[in-house]
């Protein structure tokens, strides 16, 4: 079995968010990065499981720049055969889906992992969009994946419940908790990793067709207005009448 | 030219997040200076409402396939109806389904996209829509340039609006391709309202000790009228089913109400619900960081003052 894993990079989740002073960008100074949680935790790790069951190869993919590499490693340190990395600054979900589906094409991927959205853009964007551009079927929100030899059995969340569907490979997934259980990679990983392959491939070219012009942090909460724990029916009225929200 | 709205339903019964769509379509269509056309995918009976909501055209297309939801097949129907139409704006629910559906509709007709949008787009000056990014922690405003655009609309930002009354439902054809994707089974959660379309959400977490103490949640719960949700921790320690999870890892949620019950306001946890219209924080601990993203707070043991409040709204609610 060939699988394909989309890695992508996102501020740590304790990260202080702000911006350029002009709002327009990012303000990336003091900030930690990590592999997106649904990408790691998630996604990486059941294509790794479904391998070591079948046999196979894991590669992961990552649109980024050369000093993402640290990450990168991670993922193999993980346990990912070898990785790929388009060498550019990723600037859309359509600019990631269409270097990644370019460099997919043809390949003979059996299934193609992504992590239900990344926790900086939370966009869900990508995995369709790759799926689309390959003429794939998508299965998105995987909470549960088995794999017969034949068809792959998937269980999706759907918001208010879960759906299972059955479909033959290939296919593009984006992986939701509870597909796996986060891997913390050992000493031995972290040595091979330095080994394992790491192709650098030059993006397609591409037009964005969305820009952000702006950024804003939301309004701050006035502080908060303590009630008395013995006076519920004050809490009650202030619901009512001040919040409306009762 | 037109706004496309295509809008969901569960078994034929259309719930909140259809007719916030329609609004919002709506919306668009008026300040683009064009009309707003509905589009519903199988049997559902009260399609006719939709246009109570400001479509002035529902188009149905009916077919067996659509009884199981296959993106490739749901983007194949609606980019037809799209190009029918002459639809230079889609509008979908940022539900499962309007997730996977986006980024397939952007690819096939050529779209800028935006993914969750939280307000209207204002026209002025460029096409921009507003969304959340950075997982609640921030708001980003996107410009498309380009000559057709998508859109999911965010649970709970845009109120429906009635305006008028319901409408004929037009059959409309299409070639529907064979899905390849096959359900086998689906389980929806009954009985409350799921929590993104929540209007009053109780939550608690690991300040409750064990899964033997829900009760006091429930009963809050059930006098508020509210669905419940939980910290991380509460959920992979099994003590509350999964989909009850909220926060950067679970769902991300705006009512009109949030209550927090024995949870620390973690980063991770307040990205979840921090664009709650109205917080309120039960904690014995002054010093818990959830205070600080509160508009009401209660210092106190939860176990006390959760049942003292509960009765408190019930004596609200009889008067
Ligand atoms: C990458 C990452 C992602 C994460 N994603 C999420 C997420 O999506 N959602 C999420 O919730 N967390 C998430 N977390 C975990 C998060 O950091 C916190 O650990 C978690 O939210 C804490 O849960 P809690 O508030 O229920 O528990 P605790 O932090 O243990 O807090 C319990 C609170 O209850 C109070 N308390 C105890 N007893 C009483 C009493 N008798 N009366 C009143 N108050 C009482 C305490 O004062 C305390 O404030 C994530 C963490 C990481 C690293």
């Amino acid at each position: 079995m060939k699988l394909l894993v989309c890695i992508s990079k996102t501020p740590d989740t304790t990260a202080k968010i702000s911006f350029s002073a002009d709002n327009k960008e990012f303000n990336s100074a003091g900030v930690q990065y990590i592999l997106n949680p649904y990408d790691e935790w998630y996604s990486l790790v059941r294509a790794l499981e479904l391998v070591e069951k079948q046999s196979g190869t894991v590669t992961v993919i990552h649109v980024g720049p050369a000093e993402n590499e640290t990450l990168i490693r991670k993922a193999l340190a993980i346990g990912a055969h070898d990785a790929v990395r388009i060498d550019a600054q990723p600037s859309s979900a359509l600019f990631v889906a269409k270097q990644i589906a370019e460099f997919a094409k043809g390949q003979g991927y059996d299934a193609i992992f992504c992590g239900k959205e990344t926790i900086d853009y939370n966009g869900s964007e990508v995995g369709p969009m790759i799926a689309e551009l390959l003429d794939l079927p998508f299965l998105s929100f995987a909470n549960h994946l088995e794999y017969d030899g034949a068809k792959a059995t998937v269980s999706r969340d759907i918001g208010d419940g879960t759906e299972v569907v059955e479909v033959e490979m290939p296919f593009v997934l984006s992986a939701a908790k509870d597909l796996a259980e986060q891997r913390i990679p050992n000493m031995m990983g972290i040595m091979k990793a330095k080994q394992k392959p790491l192709q650098v491939v030059a993006p397609v070219p591409f037009e964005d067709k969305v820009e952000i012009v702006a950024y804003e942090l939301p309004p701050a909460k006035s502080s908060v207005k303590l009630v008395d724990p013995e006076n519920m029916d004050e809490l009650v009225r202030l619901l009512h009448e001040e919040a409306k929200a009762i | 030219m037109s706004v496309l709205v295509y809008v969901e339903h569960h078994n034929g019964a259309f719930k909140k997040a259809a007719y916030e769509a329609v609004t919002y379509g709506r919306k668009t269509a008026d300040a683009l200076g064009i009309p707003c056309v509905a589009l519903v995918l199988g049997a559902a009976d009260g399609a006719g409402e939709l246009g109570a909501y400001g479509a002035t055209r529902v188009l149905q297309v009916q077919d067996p396939a659509f009884s199981a939801f296959d993106s490739q097949v749901y983007a194949s129907v609606i980019a037809q109806a799209a190009e029918s139409v002459g639809a230079k704006v889609v509008i979908l629910s940022h539900s499962a389904d309007g997730k996977a559906l986006l980024g397939r509709l952007a690819v096939r007709l050529d779209a800028g996209s935006v993914s969750g949008a939280t307000a209207v787009p204002t026209t002025e000056g460029g096409f921009r829509v507003r969304k959340n990014v950075f997982s609640g922690k921030a708001i980003a405003e996107y410009e498309l340039t380009t000559d057709k655009k998508v859109i999911s609309v965010m649970g709970n930002s845009i109120p429906p609006e009635k305006l008028g009354a319901p409408i004929n439902v037009e059959a409309l054809s299409v070639t529907v391709p064979t899905p390849k994707i096959r359900m086998v089974a689906i389980k929806r959660i009954e009985g409350n309202i799921p929590l993104p379309e929540a209007e009053i959400v109780v939550s608690a977490g690991r300040g409750l000790k064990g899964p033997e103490h829900w009760n006091i949640v429930e009963d809050l719960g059930d006098v508020l009228g509210a669905t419940l949700a939980c910290s991380r921790p509460v959920a992979d320690s099994d003590w509350r089913p999964h989909h009850e999870h909220v926060g950067q890892t679970g769902l991300v949620i705006r009512p009109n109400l949030y209550i927090a019950i024995g949870i620390s306001g973690a980063i991770q946890h307040l990205a979840g619900v921090n664009n709650s219209k109205v917080i309120v924080v039960i904690n014995k601990d002054p010093e818990a960081p959830f205070f600080k993203a509160a508009d009401y707070g209660v210092v106190g043991d939860l176990f006390e003052v959760v049942p003292r409040l509960t009765e408190a709204v019930k004596k609200f609610k009889a008067s």
